[in-house]
């Protein structure tokens, strides 16, 4: 018995083999894949070491001291880690949530346009603003809300209003970053629903129209509960990346140097950014990076947890 | 057959015109805003500010840019030529990975897709990254550092494995049966069949070199010429990096059209690739639904 059961692992582990060797030419097609995420992200990967060290360039990474977790420790207990956890996590579920909204909702408007030509414009331009650079969203939106000559003032004195110094007013950002997040994914995420929408079996809708189902009740049960998979799904997956923030967006919105707006604008990505470029502190950014790694690590294993459970065939991994 | 629409019918397509009409608006006016300024004139800008329309037309700003075109010129010529390699060698190394990773027969597909995918669920982060690149790879101030960030991404490769999935497995087994090699069957079989694929993933790579600022900003402080979103964050943010611009352009600094000149320069640097969008909107709409869900 036991033997049988041994002969027959050594035939399949001699299956293996052939079939590897069958696959030399397979193996090396992706070699290049292979060799570059080993170079770019995986190399670099032990080097998050740094933060648990007081980093001293010319000594490098595994010549500087070791402190243990004193990088954690100040940063934590100046309230650092917990503002930029705050900020990118509540602007993340603004971003998913208000997003799917409004692209849902654009979809089914959309769906309801009976004109190709309408159509098609429109959702030509609503793409347009995915396709510009962060660096463009920031200037597009100085253009609008700079005090001196902004177009949002001119309106207002216009109207004889008293112009208004956004760039000072902390507590807009949280709005108008939300307001342009949306301005750039709206026309881009209604796509994906979109599509959702034109898969539904027109002969469903017709046969509710006949039973003499009004317009909104098509809505509320045909449409929408069609919808339910892929929004759920979707906001899963964006519920795993909550972590991550997006750097160019307030980067460049906010500006490198105007600090009375970071307690409401500061993000992880910015801070690790500002931290490294300008105050070369590599320990403290290491830190603030691996925080992040490790703890968006755990959010996307739960994420990917809750799919599983709701369809299987959706789970990454 | 068509149903006759009942009046909320009516009402809600009547109001679908007019939200749809009024979001697509609000996505256009930043544009009008943008490419009005740089026809229009400095002065008018900075005492009544931006306008829908130009104010005094002129074409003082794009004059003056192309009088002193070294720099912007250089800026062109480094994006265009990292964009046009990198989207071809990208193209050509994601769909090989991506066929490669969507065989069957291929008993290391899983294996190799998770090491892929690993790198999305966790990242060095910035500082150990930048010292990799910087300190022991030597790669400051070398086009490098910009370049070959772009090349590959774990998403892309997903989207191409997803566009492979619809192309029938009996194409790669009929070559295999006339005797042709895997690189063979991919390169002559299934490549002709991926054309909407490659057109898609090709846009996404195109669009991430012709955006790069951020990798330019990290890596290249003291190039000649900056990639070109970078130059124009420069301009944008740094007077000093606008006057030395026009070094060449023998005006005087006082007199410079600040506002309109920043202006004119990113119509030019976003022109472009708004352009390359009409042709490829069919491919990108279905490649977006191809890839969204699973990405």
């Amino acid at each position: 018995m036991a033997k049988s059961s041994a002969i027959k692992k050594t035939g399949r582990a001699a299956v293996f083999w052939k079939r590897l060797k069958e696959s030399k030419i397979l193996i090396l097609m992706c070699l290049p894949a292979i060799l570059y995420f080993t170079i770019f992200c995986y190399i670099p990967m032990p080097g998050a070491y740094i933060a648990f060290t007081n980093f001293n360039y010319k000594a490098g990474i595994f010549g500087s001291k070791f402190v243990g977790f004193d990088n954690f420790k100040f940063l934590f207990n100046s309230g650092k880690i917990w503002m930029l956890t705050r900020n990118t996590v509540l602007y993340n579920l603004a971003f998913i949530v208000l997003g799917n909204a409004l692209q849902i909702f654009i979809a089914i408007l959309l769906n309801e346009v009976k004109s190709k030509y309408f159509k098609k414009i429109s959702q030509s331009i609503m793409f347009l603003p995915y396709f510009i650079s962060a660096v463009i969203v920031g200037l597009l939106a100085f253009n609008i809300l700079n005090y001196d000559f902004g177009f949002l003032n001119s309106i207002i004195k216009a109207f004889g209003g008293d112009p208004v110094k956004v760039y000072s007013m902390p507590k807009a950002w949280p709005f108008i970053i939300v307001l342009v997040n949306l301005w750039q994914s709206t026309g881009y995420g209604s796509v994906v629903y979109f599509a959702a929408i034109c898969g539904i079996d027109t002969s469903m809708v017709e046969a509710a129209m006949i039973d003499g189902a009004n317009s909104f009740q098509k809505l509320k049960y045909i449409i929408l509960p069609s919808l339910k998979p892929t929004a759920v799904i979707l906001f899963l997956f964006a519920i795993g990346g909550i972590m991550k923030g997006n750097f160019g967006l307030f980067y460049n919105l906010v500006g490198p140097s105007n600090s009375a707006l970071f307690p409401y604008t500061d993000i992880i990505e910015t801070f690790v950014y500002r931290t490294l470029m300008n105050q070369f502190n590599f320990s403290n950014s290491a830190a603030v990076g691996l925080y992040q790694s490790v703890f968006g690590f755990a959010i996307v294993m739960l994420a990917n947890y809750l799919v599983k459970k709701i369809d299987s065939d959706y789970a990454l991994f | 057959m068509k149903v006759k629409k009942d009046k909320a019918g009516v009402a809600i397509t009547v109001f679908a015109y007019i939200f749809i009409s009024i979001f697509a608006l609000a996505c256009l006016i930043p544009f009008v805003l943008m490419v009005s300024a740089s026809f229009s004139d400095e002065n008018l800008i900075t005492s009544k500010g931006f306008s829908i329309l130009p104010r005094g037309f002129t074409l003082a700003s794009y004059g003056l840019l192309f009088r002193s075109a070294k720099q912007l010129l250089g800026s062109y010529a480094v994006t265009i030529i990292m964009t046009v390699c990198g989207t071809f060698i990208g193209l050509f190394l994601v769909s090989m990975t991506g066929y490669a990773l969507q065989r069957k027969d291929f008993p290391l597909r899983n294996a190799i897709s998770f090491f892929i995918y690993f790198t999305t669920l966790f990242s060095a982060g910035l500082a150990p990254t930048y010292l990799w690149f910087t300190k022991y790879l030597g790669l400051k101030n070398s086009y490098f550092a910009v370049f070959l960030p772009l090349l590959m991404s774990p998403w892309l490769i997903i989207l191409m494995k997803n566009f492979v999935k619809s192309v029938p497995y009996e194409i790669t087994e009929s070559g295999k049966i006339d005797g042709a090699g895997d690189f063979r069957i991919f390169v002559s079989l299934i490549l002709p069949m991926l054309t909407p694929a490659l057109a898609t993933v090709g846009l996404f790579l195109a669009l991430g070199y012709w955006n790069e600022w951020y990798n330019s900003m990290l890596y290249l402080p003291n190039v000649d010429y900056k990639p070109l979103q970078y130059y124009l964050y420069k301009i944008v943010n740094e007077a000093a990096a606008l006057k030395n611009s026009l070094a060449g352009a023998n005006v005087s600094v006082g007199s410079l059209p600040t506002q309109t000149l920043k202006m004119a320069t990113a119509v030019l640097a976003t022109g472009p690739i708004i352009f390359l969008y009409p042709f490829v909107q069919k491919y990108f709409i279905s490649g977006i639904t191809v890839g969204s869900v699973k990405g």
